[in-house]
């Protein structure tokens, strides 16, 4: 890759880059430092700054709705991560592996579409179709919504995985009398793992932040950590939001590189 | 794809035609038992819902604003014609259509920026850089535009003490800045990897034929990454056509766009058929988009 030095020909333009680089870098970070900054003011003025202080993580723990709302986002991004990691690792392979078969084509087409659609229609057209087939709305129907979204996006990391994968390795194992599920246990699954953790993180990633379609499909009591968030600012900004927020983006970043962590692991061994 | 092309083509010069014909139909079965629950699954909470937001958007509207499958008719489609949508709906296309084309104007320097760095380390930090936004809170980014631009926050105060702007809260540019902070990423992303793998051989071919380092931008780089564009586009086009937090949090009530309209409906309005016809001209826009991008020789997102 050291071709690259054929782009960086001028150094004025290479300046100018870089000083876009950096102003858009800081457009990126510093609105969430300030979040970050004033959650650990004292001050009950979100965008004044009050000495520093723990007091809004105090009220944050203490808030036994937000806790409710937090127990209702880990419970939900857990099944429905489960869930569709499997249901997407077998669609990725259904599309990659077997390259005819009925309504394959028809698949591969649905199998995009739900990564593109607006959040909002999304939502709507779940709505309507839990109460259409009278499906209480509640942590269930907010599970069901979330596996519906995930699948696609999980079989897109997988596929993306399977497309750099040698099949001549499944081939050898067969050659080597190795039973279909032999292979697959052992050959074909250690080498995707690291797409299908990605894309389960992913998919774990999605389900904790989406707000649209969660606030749609709620029912009394099931609102996730967002939701119950989102609501919040709408009423009144006051610093616990802060809090929060820190604490989601801190889970944003864990989740960024535990899944970097994976892609490594996953570029060493295929 | 070529390897799996290749493979495909071993195949088929396999020696015994019966055997191979029974192999393709076991591969066949075996292809479609793979998808079939994820299959299921989309058709279930995923198809049908979005078939019946074309059903019902030809219902007429009930007490409740549920509809009513009975009286069948196109009231709701032909609302969508009204003043006040196509006054919505002009807003959310332009504030889209201007979102994206800012995004692109400050993301392909910065992603080109990111992919000519000389070394693969400085690369991956940079582009991890990128990934941390990409991947944070979209709300929690959103709210932090919230807390900026409050009514006796720094920059509020910096506007008014210097005169150069009023109070941004609850304005079309507020919504516009929360679109593109929001949206971004979603354009560098796809641009960074289309500049990254780019063949810069070609273009220092270009540069030893003579043409000058703006021809050989725009003639060799630029369609080179196209697939980048037009993908990182569509990734912020859809989203922003039917942006619904971002406007209700740093929006009032005249920057209502589609997404939030399409809300209402389902909420205080009560008129869940006009929502669907609604929603229903947004997933044809959406698909239009869509086949456009396909047609035009993208493969993925």
């Amino acid at each position: 890759m050291t071709l690259n030095q054929g782009a960086a020909a001028r150094p004025w333009v290479d300046r100018i880059l870089a000083i876009n680089g950096w102003l858009v870098f800081a457009f990126l970070y510093l609105p969430i430092l300030v979040v970050i900054v004033f959650s650990f003011s004292a001050s009950p003025n979100v965008g004044i700054w009050g000495g520093f202080s723990l007091h809004w993580y105090d009220r944050m723990f203490g808030n036994e709705q937000l806790m409710n709302a937090l127990r209702n986002s880990l419970w939900v991004a857990a099944w429905s991560t489960v869930i569709s990691t499997v249901l997407g690792t077998a669609a990725a392979l259904a599309i990659d592996r077997y390259r005819r078969w009925l309504g394959r084509g028809v698949f591969d087409a649905v199998l995009y579409l739900p990564v593109i659609i607006p959040d909002v229609t999304m939502a709507v057209m779940l709505l309507m179709w839990f109460t259409q087939v009278n499906i209480t709305l509640g942590r269930l129907s907010i599970i069901l919504a979330h596996i519906a979204f995930n699948i696609s996006f999980v079989a897109i990391v997988v596929r993306a995985r399977l497309a750099n994968m040698d099949p001549a390795m499944e081939e050898a194992a067969a050659d080597l009398y190795a039973s279909r599920w032999q292979a697959f246990r052992r050959i074909t699954l250690p080498l995707i793992m690291p797409g299908v953790l990605g894309g389960g993180l992913l998919a774990l990633t999605l389900s904790l932040d989406d707000v649209v379609i969660t606030s749609l499909v709620q029912g009394p009591g099931s609102a996730t950590l967002p939701v119950y968030v989102f609501g919040l600012i709408k009423r009144s900004v006051t610093p616990e939001i802060n809090a929060v927020s820190t604490l989601m983006l801190a889970a944003s970043i864990i989740l960024v590189l535990a899944s970097l962590a994976f892609q490594r692991r996953g570029e060493r061994s295929g | 794809m070529t390897i799996l092309d290749e493979r495909e083509g071993s195949r088929e010069t396999a020696v015994n035609p019966k055997l191979e014909r029974r192999a393709r139909r076991r591969d066949a079965w075996r292809g479609f038992f793979h998808a079939a629950p994820a299959f299921l699954y989309l058709t279930l909470f995923f198809t049908l819902p979005l078939i019946i937001v074309f059903v019902f958007s030809f219902a007429s509207r009930g007490r409740t604003g549920r509809p009513l499958l009975e009286a069948w008719n196109i009231d709701s489609w032909t609302r969508l014609f009204e003043p006040l949508v196509r006054t919505i709906a002009v807003r959310s296309f332009w504030l889209a259509v201007l979102n994206t084309a800012l995004c692109l104007l400050v993301g392909y320097p910065f992603a080109y920026w990111i992919a000519t760095r000389r070394k693969q380390a400085t690369r991956n930090i940079l582009l991890v850089a990128v990934l941390i936004p990409f991947w944070s809170n979209f709300l929690v980014r959103t709210y932090a535009w919230r807390m900026l631009l409050d009514s006796d926050g720094y920059i509020t105060q910096f506007g008014e003490m210097t005169g150069l702007w009023g109070r941004l809260l609850f304005t079309v540019p507020a919504v516009f800045l929360g679109l593109l902070y929001g949206y971004l990423p979603f354009m560098v992303l796809p641009l960074y990897a289309a500049i990254e793998r780019l063949d810069w051989s070609l273009v220092e071919a270009g540069r030893d034929l003579y043409a000058s380092g703006a021809a050989a931008f725009r003639r060799i780089t630029l369609p080179l990454s196209r697939p980048g564009i037009i993908a990182g586009s569509i990734l912020v086009f859809i989203p922003s056509l039917g942006a619904y937090v971002t406007p209700d949090i740093l929006g009032g009530a005249k920057t209502t766009l589609l997404g939030n309209y399409i809300v209402t409906q389902f909420g205080a309005a009560r008129n869940w058929p006009f929502g669907s016809s609604i929603s229903g001209a947004i997933l044809i826009v959406m698909l239009a988009v869509t086949v456009f991008y396909f047609r035009s020789g993208g493969r993925t997102l």
